[in-house]
Order: C-alpha cells, then structure tokens, then sequence
C-alpha cells in the first residue's frame, strides 16, 4: 500500500523544484507542472516498474512518455528526485550545455527521456509504438504517457487513438491533463474538446476519470488503470488538474502557461511549499 | 568499363526495396509499417510470412512516423512504407522530432519519387524530398538507381544504425548493378574518364550510362560515378574524380535546390571549384505524363545530360 503522505510529501518538493528551476532559467513552463506534479509522482514513486540505470529499450519495466513537453521542469525534477541522474543538475534548467534543454530530448543523453518532445501531438503514437514493442517481445509491463487537453486539438493524436483503439493495444495507458488552459485562453474559448472521454470510448478506449491533484485518487486509479490492461482496450484517463496547482497566485490561470516568476514571487511560492527532501 | 554496362532487363526500383524486405524479414527485430500502400511498396512477401511484425496504420503517415520511433526505442528495426511524398514533406516535423533529432535506428523507405511516378502528376511527384531528409541532422539518405541497388541498399540500412531515408521509384527500370557492391556512403565508381565527371543518382544514373556511351562514340572521356548515398556523401570520390577531370555534372530527379548537385557542389566549392553543370528539374512542379515523356519535358532526358557534359567542358577554358 503506497504511503500516500510520503508521496505528497515528494509532490511538494517536486513543486519546490519547478518553481525554483524556471525561476533559475527565468524562463520555463510552471503552470502545467505544477498542476500535473501529483500524477508523475504517483506514477514514479508508485505505480511503476522502472529502473533509474537507465536502458533505452526498457525491457521488463513501465515505461513513460511526456508528450506535452513543455513541463520538462517537471519531469527533470521527478527523474532526478527518484535517482535517475543528480539532483543537482536541476541547477542547469534551460541553460547553455545541459542536459535539461527546454523541451526534454535524448540529444544530450539524459537519463530517463526516450524521445524528445515539445512538438505537439506525437507522444501517443510513440508511446504505441513502444506499446507494440513491448507486446512483440512478449514483455508484460505498460506504456503511459502523458498529454496536454491542448494538445488534443492535433491531428496526429486523433490518428493515434484510432489506431490504438482498431489494434486493442491494451498495454498502454494515455492520460490526458485537463487543466482546460492553452496559451491563447480556456479551451472553451480556443478550441473546446467537448466530451473528450466519451470520444476515447467511441474509438474503443476504456475511459477512467480522476482528480490529478488529489493524491489518494491518483494512486488509485493508476491501480486500475493497470487492472484493467491486458483486456482488449486501451485505457485513457481524463485528469482533472489545476494549472499551477500548490502556489496560489498561479492557480486557475493560463498566465503561468510559460512565465517566469520573480524573485519575491518565487519566495512567496517557496512559502507556500515544504521543503520536504532539501533543495537543489 | 562503359561497354560492360549492360541492362539485363527491367524491374521497377520499388521491387528491388519488396525483394530487399524478403531478404532480410527473418530477423526478429525488423517491423515493416505501411499507411494503406503495402501493394505498391511490395511487402505482400512480409505481410503474409510475419503478420505479426507488420504494421497497418491506415491513412495515417504521421502516427506510422511515430510508432516507428516507439518501435525503435523497444529495439526493433521498424521500416516505414509509403509514397516519398507522405514519407517526408507531410511528416517532416514528426520525423524531425520523434526520429532525427531523437536519433531513432528507423528506416524510411520511399517510393513513387520524382516524376517518374508519371501519371497521377505534381501532388505526388516530390522533387524536393532528398533535400528535406539531407538537411537533418543525421539523416543517412540513399537514392538507388535500380532493382538490385535497391534490394542491396534495403538489406544494408537494416544493418546500419541510426536514421535513414531510402529513396525509390514506381516504374520499370533498366537493371545493371547485379554484381556491383553496395556500401553506404560510398560512391560506385561505372567509369573512368579524364574529360568530364558526371555524377548520378537514382534513375538518372542509368541516362548517365546512356549519356557516357554516346559521348564516348564522339571521343569524350566521362568519368562516370553513381552516388546513391547522397548522405554522407563520398567527398574523397567526389574531388578525386574532378581533380582529375575539372569539370562536372550532377544528375537527379529532384529539384535542382537541395538535391545530389547541391550536395556535391558544396564540397566541390570548398576545396576545388571547378564548373558544374546541373542535370535536375528546374524549380517547378511536374505533372501527368509517361515516365519517359516527363524526363524529356523538365530536362532529365540522355540528351540533356550529353549537352550538360559538353558545357561543362566548354567552361573549363
């Protein structure tokens, strides 16, 4: 049973984390990161099987895949907290000769990073194309990955769900943020997605929902996510999230998609946070 | 050496890529992807010997583009089918991201280039493609110029790791490099010649051969040479042969902007400019017409590469 007040606890450094790394870079992707940062904990300290000596071809162990790119700072801080590579290397967010480059990539050889991303729309059929990896080398673990409610207005992506669906590629488990925010505005006013579940289903995916920023939900529905792999489906999650979840003055607004806090502003953001495993 | 060129027969260059797929579909690691274009590129064999490492995506290039780099990262060799028009200019940024910038071992073949796919005209006919795939960043590009060149160059890039784009065509084609070797990267030597360089790439080397006999009855020596990795490119082929000639041609069926003659004026500028002349389409669209026709209208015939040759020496002064 997973310590659901440890993995909260690793949540707020993680939050700390993105804060303090864009703050740094005085540029990065804060708002989505945090609203997701409950969810990649989840996923890293919980639900998956995965090795931090990292091995591109990830046999016998869950993989992951960012698609939505842009909250890097996430990812890098949850790669680093669970032992992928120095904790200490968050230092180089953004800048010239790191490894953290602003979209993640296997360019520099980060550990962790299968494919680079940033580009909208193409994790999930990476992500199934791995899937169908996994399934010809008779290796039982699952793909997840990860995309923006944004991101849903690509093409590629309704390709990709198509495919998963007609194929039943039931190793692979997609979840969806929906913070309902992209650059331009709400969803609502940009480009609405409607019942987004209801359109998974309708192309053969078993659909679940969640509460991304409630902890003990989280934990749970990833636990059926898995039990429900192996049976004909793939299963797609719809992720209620809050952009900028965890600092208050980012929260519910899309002006924190890639913005920089300043320097009393991050305090007040590091108020709000515990530092739970010593900064970077 | 010209008179031992001989066309054994034709074949189309895309059934030298179906019979490259049978030569090598018994690896475990190789999955062949098509987006609804398995009968055109020749991968009947493979679908029905290894249903289960055959891939159908639909209409769908991007998300095959995808899976392909998905497929690679899981340690399989995924060859990617469709028209090189679907298989580059409308998934460059897939391609770009998930598999060049990503250096994923996928292999993307391509058939129906140029305007030799002939009849169904300019929406299919990419000319600008080997330019688009030269200019990424690890990017191996092979242009065959026949039926046997292409099944070499299909069982190679099986064994080559990393990116590559393999390039080939839709219609009956003379066949002559039976018992010549393949290697990636390095350029096939046809013919030595002291007047002039042509080089060639794709269904233009056979015009070249074509070209280099008729100049040769009129007593020019062609330094004939096939470049079917366009990259990386055989540089020391390139300067050896006009360091000894001082002159060149470059052939292709692609536009003149980004193709073979780019490519190799490139390094020719750079260490021994000499005059090039080019043998590629002019910066235009094609349209329908016969294969044959087509070369002839946007100036790819034999004819057009004799007078190339013959400029060319002209400029040397």
């Amino acid at each position: 049973m997973a310590d659901i007040a440890q993995l909260k606890a690793v949540a707020s450094q993680v939050r700390r984390d993105i804060v303090r790394q864009v703050a740094n870079a005085n540029s990065g992707h804060p708002g989505g990161s945090l609203g997701c940062a409950d969810l990649l904990v989840a996923l890293y300290f919980d639900s998956m099987t995965h090795h931090t000596d990292f091995r591109m071809e990830g046999h016998h162990e869950d993989m992951f895949y960012l698609s939505n790119g842009h909250i890097s700072p996430l990812w890098y801080s949850v790669l680093a907290r669970s032992g992928y590579f120095p904790v200490a290397e968050l230092n180089t967010f953004r800048q010239l000769n790191s490894r953290l480059q602003g979209h993640p990539t296997t360019h520099e050889g980060l550990p962790g990073v299968r494919t680079a991303s940033g580009s909208l729309g193409q994790g999930l059929s990476v992500a199934i194309g791995a899937a169908l990896a996994k399934r010809l080398n008779n290796d039982p673990q699952l793909v997840f990955c990860l995309m923006g409610d944004g991101e849903q207005q690509e093409g590629q992506v309704w390709e990709a769900v198509m495919f998963a669906g007609h194929n039943k590629v039931d190793n692979l488990v997609a979840i969806v943020d929906r913070n309902n925010q992209q650059i331009d505005g709400s969803l609502d006013e940009v480009l609405g997605l409607g019942d987004l579940g209801a359109k998974y289903a309708a192309f053969g995916w078993e659909v679940l929902r969640m509460d991304g920023n409630n902890m003990e939900e989280v934990v749970a529905t990833l636990r059926q996510a898995r039990s429900l792999a192996g049976k004909g489906k793939p299963i797609m999650i719809d992720m209620k999230t809050e952009m900028g979840k965890g600092v208050d003055y980012m929260e519910g607004t899309h002006k924190w998609h890639g913005k920089a806090p300043d320097a009393a502003l991050t305090a007040r953001a590091m108020e709000q946070l515990a530092e739970t495993l010593g900064d970077f | 050496m010209l008179d031992n060129i001989q066309s054994t027969g034709k074949k189309a260059t895309r059934d030298g890529f179906g019979a490259g797929i049978d030569a090598i579909a018994a690896n475990e690691k190789v999955v062949v992807l098509t987006a609804d274009l398995a009968g055109s590129l020749k991968i009947e064999n493979f679908i029905a010997n290894y249903p289960e490492r055959y891939v159908q995506t639909g209409i769908a290039e991007a998300n095959m583009m995808g899976i392909a780099a998905g497929l690679a990262n899981g340690g399989k060799i995924p060859f990617t089918t469709t028209f090189a028009n679907f298989s580059t200019g409308r998934v460059y940024d897939q391609i770009r991201q998930s598999i060049a910038y990503s250096h994923k071992n996928v292999k993307i073949c391509a058939s129906h280039a140029g305007l030799t796919l002939g009849e169904d005209g300019a929406t299919h006919q990419i000319l600008e493609d080997i330019g688009l795939m030269r200019m990424l960043p690890g990017m191996t590009v092979i242009n065959p110029c026949d039926f046997h060149q292409t099944q070499a160059a299909t069982m190679a890039i099986a064994e080559h790791h990393g990116p590559c784009y393999l390039r080939f065509g839709r219609p009956s084609w003379p066949m002559f490099t039976a018992d010549m070797p393949f290697v990636i990267g390095k350029a096939l030597h046809l013919s030595e010649g002291s007047d002039v360089s042509i080089f060639a790439t794709g269904h233009l080397v056979w015009k070249a051969v074509e070209a280099a006999k008729a100049l040769a009855a009129e007593g020019i020596s062609v330094d004939l040479i096939n470049i079917h990795t366009i990259k990386p490119l055989d540089e020391a082929a390139v300067l050896a042969s006009v360091r000894k000639t001082g002159c060149l041609v470059s052939c292709e069926e692609h536009n003149r902007y980004g193709g073979l003659g780019d490519a190799i004026a490139q390094v020719v500028v750079n260490n021994h400019p000499a005059p090039q002349e080019y043998v590629a389409v002019n910066d235009t669209f094609g349209e329908s017409g016969e294969p044959e026709q087509l070369l002839e209208k946007y100036g790819l015939s034999t004819e057009n590469i004799i007078a190339a040759a013959k400029k060319a020496i002209a400029r040397k002064g």
